[in-house]
């Protein structure tokens, strides 16, 4: 086990982390402003990489496919936003959850007759196809680097943009105490849309990012919601700091354990055994660590109240 | 108490239940083999939804991981499948077991939190198991494995032959009327009115002197074992068990089951599973797509039908009776 | 002001009490007493910290520092259904009922609580005359005999505070927090609730938290005045009446009324 594997495996956890935090900013940003859990999230991210896809393909030139499905991936929060979730946001957790529920079955379905059951797959793009030297000789995909730059792009730009801005006071305010907005004469509605799209284009980026690694396929959108979910209620529900570090550490458990932990078990178990406890307690890992955390913090690790 | 009975089977909601019941009890007189597969795959899950029905309808406790204990039980018997043991004696205590003390570990954890945190919490212990029994190779993985035979009873004097579809379709019925039975003393019971007390108002619970958490947990866990009842059962129905039956759409569909036939009500959950199973029956018919129209059906039924279609009987009822003059025996039911 | 020492015949006794959330001081070495037999109110300014103190009382708020002693023993640490066990029970500003049951049912849970565990599985509590006598003999003591089958959440208003106050009853305390009994009633209702809590007197002692100052005159044996979560003075009604700090501080505009 060399120095260089275990940095190769810590950027791996890096750029998990990032595509992790992209879904979840958005979730936490309209969970604690609008106090609404939306399981569609995850829709989004699935049908931002199939408009990437498309559009890559139309345009022969990926970054151009991005751009046009950015605001495809708006269009289509928007109208979901507008259409169907609007009038849940004054309903219960209950009443929210299986709502959107039904929303995923129905984007699944919706993306399967419109692209197929098969998913889509592109070439990987050329102007990232090269490896990069790090310093201490690692070699490293410049693609992975790019979403890891990416993420924390956002990220910094969301600290600004909640920290610095007036909207983002908005946005703080409104996650503590939502009638205080309400009655400094802000459009409630307005705001709650603006937060939606920010969370719909950042959880669809994240599934553009993700389509030349893993291309895009249907329900793909599931399983990375649920993490994020996770993330969220590690990092504090409404909390984007929290976000971050909760995604980065869950990217780190989950790519390390994956790695390594099945070495690890050997020093205590015979192979056989641990070639079967390996892979079992890595994929549990990073729900271990919740319950862990929820044992000493049930508030997460940064409740947005103490801020 | 026999005025009361007889009032409450002398309504649409009365004669609906009675009928279905004795639809149910003769269904072998006139549906084909299919079709009693069918209802007897609906019957189980409606064992599932009445054990999620107890903590979410009567508990306030909104578990989105309720699939978890399925998948338990029905490992359970699958384990012992694959050692050679069938013996029913054998298989469902543990299974049963099993799941009680997986919703122990989870129950105790969760009921630190309450609403959202609980809610996706549950989720997420449920997708750990998921992961976990994906991830042996000794059941296959995600493909999973198919069991030779059903459990075994022997009683010595006569055999029960699970293997029968009849057989296994009335064990099922008899056990679904075993449980609606079970839930209904339950939640009518001290306990269950602390457990309906804590839902309602929580910090009043308190206030007059219950510390409701260790109710809270016995019912969780009550609602497990119920459901590993349900899990075992599936396991012998499919004679196959694979991870899917822990995916977290499992666990949503059972909170649809639930609101859709009308969560804290005591049929709700028998209603909901034959509406849902027989219009994915119908859907399914028509168009390979029918998530497409399952998936607004399930927003319109939040947005539209609150208290789900025992609600609906029920305020057909309350209806009729106002306008036939007898509103005033109703008075209970003036806001439900 | 220096804390008087601990009493050992005050049925509860609260010394140098502190809590802060966040920056907010809601109280500050706050000394409290309630003897048997006394109904002891609290009056104050809005943001005085008089539900704060309720609820610290009661155990849904634990102080920062200071200790609470309820008949001879230290409450500080106990959870509120420890100290309700004990024989503090209280009332909501926010009228907290279990409005989806029947005034009956809400009853025959307070009973309920007093009565052992709740791990009983079988018996419907329906028909359980344990439970069911007592209650009905609640409510009929507060004229609510009538009213048994309602649910709560559809009686009037002023019904569920009555409710509210019966429930606490139901659990046999020695000690009743009324946090704003009156609050939203008409003059008609808040006279009936005097009269109710009038006639309790002689069986419980009372901290009573009211900004209804005819009903705090009318009931109170002594008054205690807080503001910013410090009790400024304590005295009989006549000597609260004519304090100057308390005019100043507090009487001043509103009390005049």
């Amino acid at each position: 086990m060399n120095t260089a594997l275990v940095m190769e495996h810590v950027l791996n956890g890096f750029q998990l982390g990032m595509l992790l935090f992209l879904l979840a900013a958005g979730l936490t940003l309209i969970l604690g402003i609008m106090d609404f859990v939306n399981l569609a999230h995850g829709s989004l991210y699935m049908v931002g990489a199939f408009f990437a896809a498309t559009f890559t393909k139309l345009t022969g030139n990926f970054g151009l496919g991005i751009l046009l499905a950015v605001p495809a991936v708006l269009l289509v929060g928007l109208v979901v936003e507008i259409v169907a979730l609007r009038t849940l946001y004054a309903r219960n957790h209950l009443d929210q959850v299986l709502a959107t529920f039904g929303l995923v079955l129905f984007f699944n379905e919706l993306v399967q007759i419109i692209w197929g059951p098969q998913g889509l797959v592109i070439p990987f793009p050329s102007a990232f196809d090269f490896t990069v030297t790090l310093p201490g000789g690692i070699t490293y995909p410049a693609y992975r680097l790019l979403i890891i730059g990416m993420g924390f792009v956002v990220a910094f730009g969301l600290y600004l943009l909640v920290g610095r801005t007036r909207l983002g006071m908005l946005i703080r305010a409104g996650a503590s105490n939502r009638d205080m907005v309400g009655a400094l004469g802000v459009d409630i509605k307005l705001l709650f849309t603006f937060v939606f799209g920010i969370g719909a284009v950042l959880a669809g980026l994240a599934g553009m990012l993700y389509l030349p690694i893993g291309g895009a396929y249907i329900g793909m959108g599931e399983l990375i919601l649920i993490n994020a979910l996770v993330v969220i209620v590690i990092g504090g529900i409404g909390s984007i700091r929290g976000a971050f570090i909760a995604s980065i550490i869950m990217g780190l458990i989950d790519a390390l354990g994956r790695a390594f932990l099945e070495d690890f078990l050997n020093f205590f178990m015979t192979e056989g055994a641990a070639e079967t406890a390996g892979p079992a307690l890595s994929a549990m890992s990073v729900y271990i660590l919740m319950a862990a955390i929820l044992v000493f913090r049930p508030q997460g690790l940064f409740p947005p109240r103490s801020r | 108490m026999m005025a009361g009975i007889m009032r409450h089977i002398v309504s649409v909601r009365g004669i609906v239940i009675v009928a279905l019941l004795l639809y149910l009890l003769f269904l072998p007189y006139y549906a084909s083999a299919f079709y009693i597969n069918v209802f007897t795959r609906i019957l189980i899950w409606a064992i599932a939804g009445i054990s999620l029905n107890l903590i979410l309808g009567y508990g306030g406790m909104i578990s989105f991981g309720h699939a978890a204990y399925l998948g338990v039980a029905a490992y359970t018997v699958l384990a012992f499948a694959e050692q050679g043991i069938y013996l029913g004696w054998v298989q469902w205590p543990v299974a049963i077991i099993l799941a009680g003390v997986v919703s122990a570990f989870i129950g105790t954890l969760c009921l630190r939190t309450r609403g959202l945190h609980f809610i996706m919490i549950t989720l997420a212990f449920t997708q750990m198991l998921f992961f976990f029994f994906r991830s042996l190779d000794r059941f296959r993985g995600d493909d999973g494995l198919r069991i030779k035979k059903r459990s075994e009873f022997d009683f010595g004097w006569f055999e029960l032959d699970l293997m029968d579809r009849l057989t296994f379709y009335y064990l099922v019925f008899a056990i679904l009327l075993v449980a609606l039975l079970f839930v209904f003393r339950l939640v009518n019971s001290r306990f269950g009115a602390v457990l309906r007390g804590s839902m309602s108002n929580d910090v009043r619970m308190q206030a007059i002197g219950v510390s409701t958490y260790g109710y809270r947990l016995t019912a969780f866990v009550i609602a497990g074992m119920m459901c590993g009842v349900a899990g075992l059962l599936m396991a012998n129905m499919e004679r196959f068990v694979s991870p899917a039956v822990l995916s977290w759409t499992v666990s949503g569909d059972l909170i649809f089951i639930v609101v859709l036939g009308g969560s804290g009500r005591l049929f709700g959950p028998v209603f909901g599973a034959l509406v849902f199973f027989l219009l994915i029956e119908f859907l399914g018919d028509i168009t390979i797509h029918w998530q497409l129209i399952m998936g607004p059906f399930l927003v319109l039924v939040v947005l539209f039908a609150r208290t789900g279609i025992d609600g609906a009987l029920n305020g057909l009822d309350h209806k009729l009776r106002v306008r036939f003059g007898r509103g005033q025996s109703g008075d209970e039911e003036m806001s439900s | 002001m220096t804390s008087p020492a601990l009493q050992s015949d005050a049925l509860l006794a609260a010394r140098k009490l502190d809590v802060r959330f966040g920056g907010v001081v809601a109280a500050d070495q706050l000394d409290i007493d309630v003897y048997p037999g006394e109904i002891h109110a609290v009056i104050g300014p809005n943001g005085a910290g008089k539900t704060t103190m309720i609820n610290l009382l009661s155990g849904q708020i634990k102080p920062d520092n200071g200790k609470i002693v309820f008949d001879g023993a230290e409450i500080s640490r106990l959870s509120p259904a420890r100290r309700s066990q004990r024989g503090i029970a209280r009332s909501f500003q926010i009228t907290s009922i279990f409005k989806e049951m029947s005034a009956l049912a809400n009853i025959a849970m307070a009973v309920q609580a007093q009565d052992g565990h709740s791990f009983r599985f079988w018996r419907p509590v329906g028909a359980d005359d344990k439970l069911l006598g007592p209650a009905q003999a609640i409510l009929e003591q507060f004229g609510l005999g009538e009213r048994a089958e309602i649910l709560a959440g559809n009686l009037a208003h002023g019904e569920q505070r009555q409710l509210e106050i019966a429930m606490a009853l139901a659990t046999q305390p020695r000690l009743l927090l009324l946090d704003e009994p009156m609050a939203g009633m008409g003059s008609q209702d808040s006279a009936r609730m005097v009269e109710i809590l009038a006639s309790l007197k002689d069986n419980y002692a009372m901290l009573l938290v009211e900004h209804d100052m005819d009903a705090v005159f009318a009931l109170a044996d002594r008054i205690t005045v807080l503001v910013y979560g410090r009790a400024i003075a304590t005295g009989s009604p006549a000597e609260i009446r004519d304090d100057k700090n308390v005019r100043d501080a507090y009487l001043g505009e509103d009390g005049a009324n």
